[in-house]
Order: structure tokens, then sequence, then C-alpha cells
């Protein structure tokens, strides 16, 4: 079973939008799928205090992270009748506009595709150890909270 | 008992340190653990901070020589 395999998440700076076009392109091959489902997280130029977000530097505790990886992936396939499941991170600097998270889920039927990949976001929201500092255009940082 | 301590995040950028090994002779449980070690980089109780034994969640965990202790500030991911 491919989905066993523990996978390499995280990838070093912004996730090229080449990336996703070649993960599409890679499952044109794989004619049992009828949907894929992917979501894109981009780093805002949020605002605070007059000051801008310019980047986010990621960090992680790697070694628990890809361990929780997993465990979100074995839940994902006992819970939903998914083809595959793709997932990449980035580590340190992404800059505003930049592409930070890929979660790209497939299968026979659109429904299970999507709840698949809502699934993902969510749980790799909260369960898996990742920091983000979000640095601004005068130098100063602040680190970031998911909500 | 010897423990390897590790910060990340704002945490590491408080205690102004990654990781360290701690000799504590005084320390059984994750407990007393976290209170001397908040007291000592004075860490902010009010915020939300996990702390990981050998890579799992798990609060109620007692102490062995060797253990990998980690602490969390709030997940950040996507």
């Amino acid at each position: 079973m491919s989905h066993k395999k523990p996978k390499k998440v995280f990838i070093q700076g912004a996730i090229p939008p080449e990336k996703i076009a070649k993960s599409i392109a890679n499952h044109q091959s794989k004619t049992n799928i009828g949907a894929h489902s992917i979501f894109l997280g981009q780093i805002r130029a949020d605002e605070v205090d007059g000051n801008i977000v310019q980047a986010i530097e990621y960090s992680a505790y790697e070694e628990m992270a890809e361990q929780v990886f997993h465990e979100i992936r074995e839940t994902a396939f006992s819970k939903f009748d998914i083809t595959c499941a793709h997932i990449y991170h980035s580590m340190g600097r992404v800059n505003a506009g930049e592409i930070c998270l890929f979660v790209f889920t497939s299968s026979e039927h659109r429904k299970i595709a999507i709840e698949a990949c809502n699934f993902f976001v969510e749980e790799i929201k909260a369960k898996v150890p990742i920091f983000g500092k979000e640095l601004f255009e005068d130098e100063s940082h602040q680190w970031k909270v998911n909500k | 008992m010897r423990l390897k301590l590790k910060y990340f995040g704002k945490l590491a950028e408080t205690a102004g340190l990654h990781e360290e090994d701690k000799d504590l002779e005084s320390v059984q449980t994750l407990a007393e653990l976290k209170t001397l070690i908040f007291e000592e980089y004075q860490f902010d109780e009010s915020e939300t901070i996990q702390v990981a034994v050998n890579q799992q969640l798990d609060e109620n965990k007692t102490l062995k020589e060797g253990d990998e202790i980690a602490f969390l500030p709030p997940f950040a991911g996507g």
C-alpha cells in the first residue's frame, strides 16, 4: 500500500507553481480517478499596527511533524475512500503572495476528494508542530498563531 | 536524570537557545519539569504551550533517563 510509506512533506522555501502543475500531470495516467481537490495556502501581507508582513519564516519540530503527518495520512485513508493524497509544506522563508502549503487529494468522485482535502488542511493546522515567524518591512517580527 | 530539552519558535527566542541537555536530580514528573523550566526562562503561562515527551503529546507521561522533552508554542502551519 503506497500510502503506508512515510513521505517527505517539507520543502525548502516557497512551493513553486510548476510543482503543482507537475503533480496534476503525474496523475493523468491514473484513469480510475474522477476528481482531484487541491488546497493552496498562500502568505498574506497582513497589516499589523501599520506594519506589513513581508514573509513568513517557517520552522518545525521536524521529527514529530513527520510522524504527525503520517498519522494524519493513515486516518485520512481509513476515513475516506481516496485514491491518493500528497502534502507539501514549506520550511524557511516564504514571501507574501507565495505558496506555503499544497494539499492534493484524489478520488473516484468529487465529494470524497473535497472532504478529504478539507480534513487534511484542518488536521495540519491543528496538530502539526510548525511555527511561523511573520517578518515585517521594518525588520521587526511577530509569531503567527493559527486561528 | 539526564534529559534532552528542545525549544521551538517563540520559546526558543525567549529561552535564547534551541536545545540543551540537563541533569535534573529533583525532577520526577513532567509537571515538575514544566514548573522548573517556565520559571527559569520566564515562559508566559497565559500562552498555550504544549509539551511533547519523545514526540508524543501526553502530559501524564512519567519521565525517564534520556527522554526528549519539547516545549512547543502555538502551531502555525498552513
